[in-house]
């Protein structure tokens, strides 16, 4: 008892003259903090994780919510995030494990870059009068082209690899079925192949009820390599080699036993109640050479028929580490920066590891070109993709399409709260809990989904014709439609871009 | 805004500069006075083997002894001279401009099926980019490219180009805008034999200019024209397409079009797209580029700028107006718009 209890995060309250006891919030909240007792809603602030389904849920309006209602005294150092781990860690001697992105206070480069438009000296382009094309094709491209004549006709010699079609280069990354639901991975699957674009199944198979979607549907094989058999590769329309991800470089993966229901460890294919735990490195890849090896192997028991990306976590060395996989037959590198979103990761790992997406697509992209082979291999940005601004900006750094993740479950009601890894997501999205999982309807969630995508679409389509770009391949790498804005001189210089003004 | 013209004799019969002089300042209402150029291909037919290299001059003491000695390690210089200038009043002879007629020793370059041109757009890019002081503006053989800032008449007064004969000629008035009316940054541009003319804002110029300096180029002049002709070199030169190939990489028909187009001329075009797609020219934008042999006019894809050509016996005009091609040939035929996006060749035999 030395330590004591920690003051409140959130404190909930309840205005009993609004509340007509209708109990929502009793059956809303799976962490416990209502309950009904005689005539009146008491309340237990203390297991509150502020996900909001209380007060969205509530008919009156009677629930509100105060964050830290009682602090500690403000100290510029000794913050109350680092005394509460010291104190959670002095009770328990572990690692405390963490939700979501990145959640330290790094500045964001993002909002430190503008875009350009014309005035004047060239028109810009209106979307809604003029073609706007976001058509995106993610593959491997060919340096250059043969042709030869036959009888007066030109054809083509050179043959081309197969390539993703996308209608507009918004992808949705990988969410495995165990860490988000299945009602969460059908509505983002009817989402993405109503919008004519892509997503990850993450490390966790392909569930059979979601056939129907696998033309838009990227199978991953990571270091578990759980769900992978020949039917899984088979079925996808590209397969994802995940070396690390962006919320926790360097590690592999934990779904805690609790969360392999029966379906789930069908689709893993790993005993019920077991815990799947990807180890760290792939064991079958201790260098780059190793990589080609399983990205061949991969083209070759498919025959040839699907691209195979690879996904890196954004780290100091990523230029180099790129432009490896671009030359080991890998049509697509993703780059997963280190806002990216997970179930669960090491607080220590999420929040201090790896570096922004925006500075890694900008020197991979930079060091792709200054081999000459850019234009042959794709470039697939993740992590911390907020709005569709960030997604011309990133392009405009020299991605051609970028993967998102968080902005996909708070289009499903996620209210980032960052506790996943606790397996009781009261929207339904990361959690397994049958009565839990049923309160997402996809045929609702999926509108949701393709909804916010569609917008995104026609936001980037309106700030390209603004730029006097109808084509969304003379946006990418296009540095020069960009300005830092108060960005320090060294990482203008990284990013390659110039400052207001200049 | 800026006015562009270009003449070709298919024939190659010569035209002295006096008509394209005429056509030119025609148009000054697209300009503004600050640069104005020509190029003329048969210029110098005495001279017709070697790399004509036209060089800007910040002072010839200094600085044309370290260009010398620069092309002297890859080459011969067969003949050199100031190129004649005759003082106008508007015009401030800020530069010296000087010509090489320089023969490259192949032998240096074994590797390349074109090594007289890998060595010359070799010296171009170093001499442009690490003398300071000197720039190289044209490197082609037997053309002849006359640029300054002023007006296209006092430009054309400047060099006298009445003095020049030429198969193929271009023009272009300027009205600078984004970048500084410099002479360097004046049009034509010129590398090898691709001699470039151009109205308008290229709006993917960083994306172009990233991936045409992945193969070497390097872009020294601060304005978007010159990768116009960096990318047709490129294309044509060391990929082996055609021209009519190469301007549909730079202004390729939209994906909806594609989709109707037959199965093989579909396939062609995504190929262009995936593997061209750095080269795609957005923004508004009228072209004439031509080479030696032919000449190109071509305009951005959805066509926000004019461009319009005319014929008369071997001759093809293509110009920003028609004012224009009728101020050189009145008795010039039908004057013909050219679609978004699709080329008007002409070829000399």
């Amino acid at each position: 008892m030395s330590i004591g209890s920690v003051p409140l995060r959130y404190r909930i309250s309840v205005d009993h003259d609004q509340c007509m006891i209708c109990g929502r919030c009793v059956e809303s909240c799976p962490y416990g903090v209502f309950r009904k007792e005689g005539e009146q809603i008491h309340v237990n602030s203390r297991v509150c994780v502020a996900c909001h389904r209380c007060i969205s849920m509530c008919p009156r309006d009677a629930i509100s919510l105060v964050e830290r209602p009682v602090d500690y005294r403000s100290h510029p150092i000794w913050t109350p995030q680092v005394k509460e781990a010291i104190y959670n860690q002095a009770r328990t001697g572990k690692i405390i494990l963490s939700g979501m992105g990145n959640a330290q206070d790094y500045p964001v480069i993002f909002d430190r870059l503008v875009l350009d438009a014309c005035q004047v000296t060239n028109p810009s382009i209106d979307p809604l009068r003029e073609p706007m094309e976001l058509r995106t094709y993610i593959g491997k491209k060919p340096a250059h082209l043969d042709f030869k004549m036959v009888n007066g006709d030109t054809v083509l010699e050179t043959k081309l690899s197969p390539n993703l079609l996308l209608e507009t280069p918004i992808m949705i990354g990988h969410m495995s079925y165990g860490a988000i639901s299945l009602n969460a991975q059908q509505s983002l699957a009817r989402a993405v192949t109503e919008c004519g674009t892509f997503m990850g199944t993450g490390e966790g198979g392909l569930h059979h009820s979601l056939y129907p979607y696998q033309d838009h549907m990227i199978v991953q094989v990571a270091s578990g390599r759980f769900g992978v058999d020949i039917n899984y590769l088979e079925r996808g329309a590209a397969i994802e080699i995940k070396i690390g991800q962006g919320a926790k470089p360097g590690l592999g993966g934990h779904l805690p036993g609790e969360k392999i229901c029966a379906d789930v460890s069908c689709t893993r294919m790993i005993p019920e109640g077991s815990d799947a735990i990807s180890p760290a490195p792939h064991h079958d890849i201790y260098s780059i050479e190793d990589l080609k090896q399983l990205v061949r192997s991969l083209k070759e028991a498919t025959e040839w028929k699907k691209p195979v990306f690879v996904k890196i976590a954004a780290v100091h060395n990523s230029a180099a580490i790129a432009a490896g996989i671009a030359r080991s037959s890998a049509d697509a590198v993703v780059i997963d920066g280190f806002r990216g979103g997970t179930g669960a990761a090491p607080r220590v790992f999420r929040d201090h590891v790896g570096i922004p997406i925006e500075a890694a697509v900008a020197s991979v992209d930079a060091k792709l070109r200054s081999q000459g082979i850019r234009n042959e291999v794709s470039l697939i940005a993740s992590g911390g993709i907020r709005e569709s601004a960030d997604v011309a900006k990133v392009i405009a750094l020299g991605a051609d399409a970028v993967y998102i993740g968080t902005a996909a479950l708070v289009a499903m009601g996620c209210r980032v709260c960052g506790t996943c890894y606790k397996g009781l997501c009261p929207w339904g999205i990361a959690t397994q809990r049958p009565d839990l999982v049923a309160r997402l309807d996809p045929d609702f969630a999926s509108v949701n989904v393709a909804n916010l995508i569609h917008a995104w679409t026609l936001e980037l389509s309106e700030l390209m014709g603004a730029a006097g770009i109808n084509s969304i391949e003379s946006l990418r790498g296009n540095r020069d439609r960009l300005r830092g804005y108060l960005l320090d001189e060294s990482i203008m210089k990284v990013l390659d871009v110039k400052t207001v003004g200049a | 805004m800026c006015g562009i013209i270009g003449v070709i004799d298919r024939s190659r019969k010569r035209m002295d500069g006096t008509g394209i002089r005429a056509a030119l300042s025609r148009m000054d209402e697209r300009g503004s006075g600050e640069g104005a150029g020509y190029a003329a291909y048969g210029a110098f037919p005495d001279f017709k083997e070697y790399y004509a290299l036209h060089v800007f001059f910040d002072n010839l003491h200094e600085i044309k002894p370290i260009v010398e000695e620069e092309l002297s390690k890859w080459g011969e210089i067969e003949h050199q001279e100031p190129i004649p200038t005759y003082e106008q009043p508007n015009i401030k002879k800020v530069h010296s401009p000087w010509r090489f007629f320089f023969r490259p020793d192949l032998h240096l370059m074994p590797r390349s099926t074109t090594p007289g041109d890998d060595i010359v757009t070799h010296l171009v890019m170093k001499i442009n980019t690490t003398i300071p002081g000197a720039l190289v503006y044209a490197s082609g053989k037997n053309v002849a490219v006359f640029k300054a800032s002023g007006w296209p008449e006092e430009v054309a007064a400047f060099y006298r180009i009445q003095d020049y004969e030429g198969y193929l000629w271009l023009g272009h008035n300027r009205y600078p805008t984004n970048t500084p009316g410099w002479w360097g940054g004046a049009h034509p541009f010129n590398l090898l034999h691709w001699s470039v003319v151009h109205n308008g804002e290229i709006t993917s110029y960083g994306t172009n200019r990233r991936y045409i300096e992945s193969y070497g180029y390097q872009c020294s002049m601060y304005t978007d024209t010159e990768v116009v002709a960096y990318l047709f070199d490129l294309l044509i030169r060391r990929h082996g397409l055609s021209l009519e190939m190469a301007v549909k990489a730079l202004a390729p028909p939209f994906w909806d079009e594609i989709d109707q187009m037959p199965e093989r001329e579909q396939e062609i075009m995504r190929a262009i797209r995936l593997t061209y797609g750095p080269a795609l020219m957005n923004g508004p934008f009228a072209i004439v580029v031509a080479n030696q042999d032919s000449m190109v006019g071509f305009t951005d894809r959805i066509k926000l700028r004019p461009l319009v050509s005319g014929e008369l016996g071997d001759r093809l005009y293509i110009s920003s107006e028609e004012a224009a091609i009728r101020t050189m040939e009145p008795e010039v035929g039908e004057i013909v718009m050219p679609r978004a996006g699709e080329p008007i060749i002409g070829r000399a035999r």
